[in-house]
């Protein structure tokens, strides 16, 4: 079965037996340790590791389609935040009568512009498994269309990134229109609860953050099986020679489509995880560069090795909180830096770093080895 | 109506009757005493001193009363001598005399005392003012004192006009004067022959005045009005389709201007340069440094900025292909993010130097104000200026491509690298200069921009993704392909903004260009043959 | 012929050239036709007027000068360019015309590229494994397993090609000549009733020429090949029938001797090996 080989490498499950690891620590350093202790692990830690493991689940999903299948997405962002409106949509139905203006049905924002009644497309947010369809469809939708668009008429490299890039653009300035029904500006926010816990609350704060590290697993382990299976060596031979694949009888738009589509998906779980915990989503989680900001987390990490965009992601974000804090001015000196630095000095990344180059592809990626695994 | 109205519509009727030609100068001490009565008289009187100098027929008078209206009539307070403000900017104005027209100098604004005027006396001066252009020799003064009428005749001066038009020489006054004595005719007095006058003008208080008269009782003045508004509408729905060009024409000369260096880096050389937006940015905070090392000569400091804003953005440019894209050679995507990367230092690196906050550009005298092709359809100059700045940079690049040493080296390494190399082409230079020059394109871009947008640090970010789709969808390597995209776009973002808003006609462009790519992934112009294969 | 059936005898032990089942319709004789074709870009005529027909079974030698439109021809085959005129069929029953590369490969025309072409971020093994006759389409790809019969089959290529110590090697590392080979492997892999080959003895050496030559001589009969290929000498050793083309349309047609005593290709050829 293409989903357990995964579970069969070594690599695998290092990285799962590190991730679980981190998250019974975490939790244990949580619940079990006074508050004055030096290895007390405060709620806001808890959540900000959680919005660190979202990046994660995010990158992971880039490097699917950036390391394997050669499409950079510079509008991966846009998933994200489609995943991230549906969970918000439904956290805003939960406020229920509790809103500033008490209305029962319609959100704050809605009653403040003088609406009567709910769009239709609100409908069935109250519902949580509705709106967790919703989480995967609504990203799933929108990569599926762009991408049979796009991968039928062969727009490839730097067309399709240029291209992604004006996507997620224009899906921002359309949710900064108060019109389209999404909150405008400030986004959805004020959120209460989530499946009846109290969102304040650090019990369920630490619940969120273990059931982003659950996800981070599931995706990994998702993307690592496409990628062991001959689909995922079918897409390596996209990315480097797709006239030649598609003369062996593959239909290259096809692979491409059904790769962008699980990918985008995994960046609306991503989405979904990140609203709960930041306890808010607004249009800016379009904007290019977040984007374009997550395919540096990848770099950073090391393309083509899905552990690598965890590492990159967390790295990365990790510094942006610490030099936000001291000294915010210099983040995007840092950042800029940070892009060209890794693109011309540092090309396999992280990755690269710690395994000698020439090994890039661990050897248990290979038939006969997962021959001898099965 | 009050009674200072009526005093002041008797007054103005006589001084239209007595008014002669501008041709005499009173005496030097006669018209210190006219001023002298228009400084010392109390508001309510001020009018008749107004009137009084208005009637003396002083060649000069025109001067005082329009100094008078823009609060730049003054005496200096020791002397009593007339004055007229120049140039108050500062603490001492420069003045000249009102007498004589000599140059005085500086003088401590403290020491001037400024004629006041009001607002109610302001807005009549603008008529006066009028009537005195009417008598004067020259046609343009004339037919502007002429147009401004319209719609402020009253019964008094609508007596006298008829005699003023059969003095007229020039037709166009003569037209003028007709229809603003017609409006007045329709306002007043619900004259039927006189709306077929008003037929097909463009005047708004022409409008006003149909738009009465198809609410008046008279049946055969509503018929006649509703037909005359007719013959406008069609006249105006064309001007506006007009208009619409023409801001259409300029917002697409400014996508071609930022789009047409990215032509030439992404089109020519294969390489993603998003640090372009920031180049324009560059060129544009050369304008503003240029104005800043050279205050008070803003039109000077603006031309000065064409070739330092080219050779600053050029300089830039010439940086990051030495540092950072030489190395990235082949690898278009890791160039698209190293170059995003210095996009990012280049922001930060003008908010921390200079400022986070937007510059102010000045816009030169000649630049400012409009072009009034009639009386619905008036150019704004500076806009007029960035299109045919926009043609001039666009054919002096189509020049350099087709006609020079360096055009045509620059596409033998296009299309066949180690061939050109194995010509003797060095292949780095080109590289070198093929960036040099469309980054410097870039800065004319920023210089142009300065003058119709916000100088700020997140000016190139706001045009990097549209100049991206111009040149997508002119097709890569066209240049005519982006000049024709970029027009195509401007104009049809400015189609769909009056329906559908300009963040939705943003929208609705971005949409119609992913669409658009599908259909053609290599733009409207491709590159044909086997080099553009697989 | 009857000598190359005795060598073709021999394939039988090769249970993976024997071509996959495919519905082409050759009641008719021939299984490629190429009728008034006609491509040119910006002006160019890179093939004007080409007609061709390919018998079943055949191995047919492309011969001509640079820019003669071998290239292009094969791109038309393999729906990679669309002619401006013409038709191209595929047997009786298929116009190529209509047709995806994907939809060409998968009725049974296989190419080598002028240049070799391999996934060099995969292994030998892995590129003979995605070049394997098999359900290509996404999911069916998504859960493949490598059964012992396809192992197998890998294994007899990976001796043919002489790559069997490789296996576990990335193809990027391989020298021209092997990746020429590898080529051919995945050639062989794809089971094609017609194998379009462009120059396949570039940077080989003298020994691994004649095994080519061996190889392309053994194919014929079952399968039908088409080789376009520069070395006369190696044309000579295999031919048995030349197109030669010349500004994009067949200047002569016959045996080697014929056509390189045909006056009009001694003109054309004047001062080269023909």
């Amino acid at each position: 079965m293409w989903l357990t080989r995964p579970l069969q490498e070594r690599s695998t499950r290092i990285f799962l037996g590190v991730l679980f690891a981190a998250l019974a620590i975490v939790s244990v350093l949580h619940v079990f340790m006074p508050q004055d202790s030096a290895l007390y692990v405060s709620a806001y830690t808890v959540t900000l590791l959680g919005k660190y493991l979202c990046y994660a689940l995010l990158a992971v999903a880039v490097d699917l389609v950036w390391g394997y299948l050669g499409i950079l997405s510079l509008g991966h962002g846009a998933f994200f935040a489609l995943g991230g409106y549906a969970m918000g949509m439904y956290l805003m139905r939960q406020i229920g009568d509790r809103g500033v203006y008490g209305d029962p049905i319609l959100p704050d924002f809605m009653v403040f512009l003088n609406w009567q009644e709910l769009p239709w497309y609100w409908l069935g947010f109250d519902m949580a498994w509705f709106a967790f369809i919703m989480v995967l469809l609504a990203p799933g939708l929108l990569a599926l269309v762009f991408g049979f668009l796009a991968f039928r008429s062969r727009v490839t490299g730097v067309y399709l990134s240029i291209i992604t890039q004006a996507l997620t653009f224009a899906l921002m300035l359309a949710f900064f229109r108060n019109e389209m029904g999404f909150g405008g500006n400030n986004g959805l926010t004020d959120f209460k609860d989530i499946l009846g816990f109290d969102l304040r609350t650090d019990a369920t704060r630490l619940g969120l953050f273990i059931a982003t590290g659950i996800a981070l697993a599931i995706g990994y382990v998702i993307c690592r099986g496409i990628v062991t299976s001959k689909l995922g060596r079918v897409s390596v031979a996209c990315r480097d020679a797709e006239a030649r694949t598609r003369f062996l009888g593959y239909r290259v738009e096809r692979v491409q489509l059904f790769v962008f589509v699980v990918s985008a998906m995994l960046a609306g779980v991503a989405g979904a995880l990140y609203v709960p915990q930041v306890g808010i989503i607004n249009p800016s989680e379009f904007s290019p560069l977040f984007s374009i900001e997550i395919v540096v987390w990848v770099a950073l990490g090391g393309r083509a090795t899905l552990y690598g965009a965890v590492i990159g992601a967390i790295l990365v974000n990790y510094g942006k909180t610490v030099f936000t804090g001291i000294m915010p001015d210099a983040w995007l000196f840092a950042l800029g830096g940070l892009f060209v630095l890794v693109t011309v000095f540092l090309p396999k990344g992280i990755a690269g770093l710690l395994f000698k180059p020439g090994k890039s592809r661990d050897a248990s990626n290979t038939p006969s080895a997962q021959e001898a695994a099965a | 109506m009050s009674t200072s109205k009526l005093l002041g519509r008797a007054l103005f009727a006589c001084f239209l009757l007595w008014a002669g030609d501008l041709l005499a100068q009173t005496e030097d001490a006669e018209a210190h005493q006219l001023l002298t009565v228009l400084a010392e008289s109390s508001s309510t009187q001020k009018k008749a001193a107004v009137l009084q100098i208005a009637g003396s027929g002083d060649v000069r008078s025109r001067g005082w009363l329009e100094s008078f209206a823009n609060n730049k009539l003054g005496r200096i307070e020791s002397s009593g001598q007339f004055i007229i403000v120049l140039e108050n900017r500062g603490r001492n104005w420069t003045v000249e005399s009102a007498l004589t027209g000599e140059n005085l100098g500086e003088i401590s604004r403290r020491d001037i005392d400024t004629v006041r005027v009001n607002n109610a006396l302001r807005n009549e001066l603008e008529g006066i003012l009028s009537v005195i252009d009417l008598k004067s020799p020259e046609e343009h003064s004339r037919l502007t004192a002429a147009r401004a009428l319209k719609g402020s005749v009253d019964g008094t001066l609508a007596e006298r006009l008829p005699e003023l038009m059969n003095d007229e020489k020039s037709d166009a006054v003569r037209a003028a004067l007709t229809e603003a004595l017609a409006i007045y005719k329709v306002e007043e007095q619900g004259d039927v022959a006189a709306v077929a006058t008003l037929s097909g003008s463009l005047n708004s208080e022409a409008r006003a005045a149909l738009q009465q008269a198809m609410r008046s009782d008279d049946a055969a003045l509503v018929a006649a009005a509703t037909e005359a508004m007719a013959s406008i509408e069609q006249k105006l729905t064309l001007n506006r389709a007009a208009e619409t060009l023409y801001f259409g024409l300029s917002l697409g000369s400014v996508l071609v201007l930022a789009a047409i260096g990215l032509a030439i880096t992404f089109g020519v050389m294969g390489v993603i340069n998003m640090a372009h937006g920031e180049l324009m940015m560059l060129g544009a905070y050369t304008t503003w440094g240029m104005q800043q090392l050279m205050p008070g000569q803003p039109g000077l400091a603006l031309i000065l900025s064409i070739p330092a804003g080219f050779l600053v953005a050029a300089l830039a440019g010439v940086a990051i292909e030495r540092t950072v894209i030489q190395h990235l050679k082949g690898r278009p995507l890791e160039t698209l993010l190293a170059t995003f990367g210095v996009s990012l230092i280049l922001q930060q690196l003008v908010r921390t130097v200079i400022s986070p906050l937007n510059r102010t550009v000045i816009t030169p005298d000649w630049m400012s104000g409009s072009v009034m092709i009639n009386e619905a359809l008036s150019l704004t100059l500076n806009r007029l200026y960035v299109i045919g700045f926009a043609l001039v940079v666009f054919a002096g690049l189509m020049l350099i491509m087709r006609k020079t040493r360096l055009g045509l080296e620059v596409r033998a390494v296009t299309q066949n690298r180690a061939m050109a190399r194995s010509m003797g082409i060095k292949a780095t230079k080109v590289d070198i200069l093929t960036f040099a020059l469309g980054s410097g394109v870039a800065g004319l871009a920023g210089v142009a921009l300065s003058q119709i947008t916000n100088v700020g640090p997140n000016l190139g970010q706001a045009y990097i993704i549209d100049s991206f789709m111009v040149v997508v969808f002119g097709g890569v390597g066209n240049l005519w392909g982006t000049l024709l995209a970029g027009m195509a776009l401007g104009t049809i973002n400015q189609l769909l903004e009056p329906w559908a808003g300009a963040v939705l006609a943003k929208i609705l462009v971005l949409v119609f260009i992913i669409l658009f790519i599908q259909k053609r992934p290599r733009g409207l112009f491709p590159q044909k043959g086997r080099a553009a294969e697989g | 012929m009857s000598i190359f059936q005795e060598l073709t005898n021999r394939d039988q032990v090769f249970e993976f050239l024997t071509p996959a089942t495919s519905p082409v319709d050759v009641r008719h004789g021939p299984i490629l036709y190429l009728e008034d074709v006609n491509v040119s870009f910006d002006g160019f005529k890179a093939i004007n007027n080409l007609n061709l027909t390919i018998d079943d079974g055949e191995l047919r030698c492309i011969i001509g000068p640079n820019g003669a439109g071998k290239t292009t021809m094969m791109d038309i085959i393999t729906g990679k360019t669309r002619p401006d005129t013409g038709s191209v069929w595929f047997g009786s029953r298929h116009n190529l015309l209509t047709l995806s590369e994907p939809d060409i490969a998968s009725l049974g025309i296989g190419r080598k590229f002028q240049k070799p072409t391999v996934f060099e971020a995969l292994t030998v093994f892995e590129n003979l494994e995605l070049a394997m006759a098999a359900d290509k389409r996404v999911f069916p790809t998504l859960t493949a397993l490598m059964k012992p019969e396809y192992r197998e089959r890998i294994d007899e290529v990976l001796e043919m090609i002489g790559l069997k110590e490789l296996h576990h090697a990335l193809a990027g590392i391989l020298s021209h000549g092997q990746k020429q080979w590898l080529e051919i492997g995945m050639l062989l892999m794809q089971k094609p009733r017609l194998l379009l080959v462009d120059e396949p003895v570039a940077g080989m050496t003298e020994q691994e020429m004649e095994r080519t030559a061996e190889l392309l001589i053994s194919l014929a009969g079952k399968q039908s090949v088409v080789v376009v290929e520069h070395d006369m000498g190696f044309v000579r050793s295999i031919a048995r029938k030349v197109t030669v083309l010349h500004q994009g349309s067949v200047l002569a047609e016959g045996s080697m001797d014929q056509v390189s005593n045909h006056p009009d290709v001694i003109k054309v050829y004047l001062g080269e090996e023909a």
